[in-house]
């Protein structure tokens, strides 16, 4: 995501669900409203349950990545 | 002559004491139990307390009694650990060194992390706790009651399901059902973390009018006007909230270079060796495995730190088959009406969840009470 300035990330590859939406909460209840957070996931589920979270909670989405080797970033802004 | 210490007397640290004073000779090795605590709590017990089928005050055995004659107890609280040093510091200012080292300091419940919880919340996770609720259910007349999961990791992961049963059927036969909801939230997207498990849960929540809030990530509780909030904006008021609080690891582990910020410590999945340290292990509710933090975790992995420690002070190598946890865990569930099922499942197979019948409630009555015979004593 060019132009993103990403203020926390957490790598989670190796965790299993809910291994890393549980590191994206925990990074979204640390971070300021308006921080970029980044989750990087190794399991296919969390490109779906992150991202649902994200929805259900009224943050933004602002992406996901491919972020090598075996793992998916997923990019999320605390807007509120 | 060798020093093995161990961390806490409950489960996983008793038996792995118990198992290695059979096997070892006293010239072989000396083994030490370091706990906080001169009692060793039967936890599952804490779940019937709030329903008057549990006595608080009868759920604790001496933990001396329960340790092999040749295993030494000391009760103390460690403050400190010092792994280039094989040491550990206590809060009366000893150093206390070891050859060998079993972390079994287990899980902490911590309400008072989350806002307004003390105030406005309750548990079953400490006996004292647990013994209120009972007296707030006694009079409970009808209402809001709301059970939750409020962090996710956490000790024994059926127990608020079971809660929610087991509450469900307490206040049918008290009589106040009938004017009485019931909400069940749970952090996640689903009502349960292992997928398979969840149709049986669905099922039995259609059936008795059980509500599930999902994604429901505690934030705060407003003990005043009785409403729970979550990070994501739901709310939901209540007459009686029980929450599992958010658990953590032991004070002295927490940030530790071995460990995480919230205590868990970094663990092989197989050999349950802390990581980069052939002399330490941990186990049971200690570990940042992603498994259940159960008593049945514990006993499952404690002959297999068992096996390794005494491989290693005999000079033997240790059998494959012995010496590798595969991640077994088996947990029963509670359904209330007398009926329970059981999960069984390691690394690589996931339970097979079947309906709850009065079988297996008879057998989780069973090893409720015959767990002070079998399962510290390392007979099971």
């Amino acid at each position: 995501m060019e132009g993103v300035k990403i203020t926390k990330e957490s790598d989670a590859r190796g965790s299993f669900c809910p291994g890393p939406l549980m590191e994206m909460i925990r990074l979204v209840r640390s971070a300021n409203v308006g921080d970029v957070v980044a989750v990087i996931s190794g399991d296919e589920g969390s490109k779906k349950d992150i991202p649902a979270w994200i929805n259900k909670a009224r943050y933004e989405l602002i992406g996901m990545e491919e972020a090598a080797p075996g793992g998916t970033r997923i990019i999320c802004r605390k807007n509120h | 002559m060798k020093k093995i210490l161990i961390l806490g007397g409950g489960t996983g640290g008793t038996i792995v004491a118990n198992r290695l004073a059979h096997r070892l000779r006293p010239e072989d090795a000396a083994i030490e139990v370091v706990s906080d605590s001169p009692l060793h709590y039967y936890q599952p017990a804490q779940l019937y307390i709030p329903f008057g089928e549990e006595d608080p005050r009868k759920i604790a055995r001496s933990e001396r009694k329960l340790l092999n004659p040749k295993v030494h107890l000391r009760t103390e609280t460690v403050s400190e650990w010092l792994p280039e040093k094989q040491t550990l510091r206590t809060a009366k200012g000893e150093h206390l060194s070891y050859d060998y080292l079993v972390i079994a300091t287990g899980s902490v419940p911590c309400p008072e992390a989350v806002e307004g919880f003390v105030a406005g919340a309750d548990h079953f996770y400490t006996p004292d706790a647990a013994y209120r609720l009972y007296h707030k259910l006694s009079e409970f007349e009808g209402g809001r009651l709301v059970v939750g999961v409020g962090g996710i990791p956490y000790k024994c992961p059926v127990a608020p399901l079971e809660f929610t049963f087991l509450a469900e059927a307490f206040l049918s036969h008290k009589g106040v059902r009938s004017k009485t909801e019931i909400v069940y939230t749970f952090p996640l997207n689903d009502v349960f973390q292992i997928p398979s498990v969840v149709p049986v849960v669905r099922a039995l929540f259609e059936r008795r009018s059980i509500r599930a809030e999902t994604f429901f990530n505690l934030e705060s509780v407003d003990a005043e006007k009785q409403i729970v909030k979550s990070l994501e904006g739901t709310e939901l008021p209540f007459d009686i909230l029980v929450m599992t609080p958010p658990h953590k690891g032991a004070t002295f582990l927490r940030g530790h270079p071995m460990a995480d910020n919230d205590g868990w410590v970094k663990t092989d999945r197989n050999t349950l060796h802390v990581s980069g340290l052939p002399n330490v292990w941990a186990l049971g509710d200690t570990t940042d495995l992603p498994i259940s933090k159960a008593g049945s975790t514990a006993h499952f992995e404690a002959p297999v730190i068992a096996e390794q420690i005494e491989a290693a002070i005999t000079r033997q190598e240790p059998s494959p088959g012995k010496a590798t946890y595969n991640g077994h865990v088996t947990c029963f569930i509670d359904a209330g009406y007398g009926k329970a099922t059981i999960l069984d499942f390691d690394y690589a197979h996931p339970p097979a969840v079947h309906e709850p019948d009065d079988f297996r409630h008879l057998q989780k009555v069973a090893l409720n009470k015959l767990y002070w015979y079998l399962v510290p004593t390392a007979v099971i």
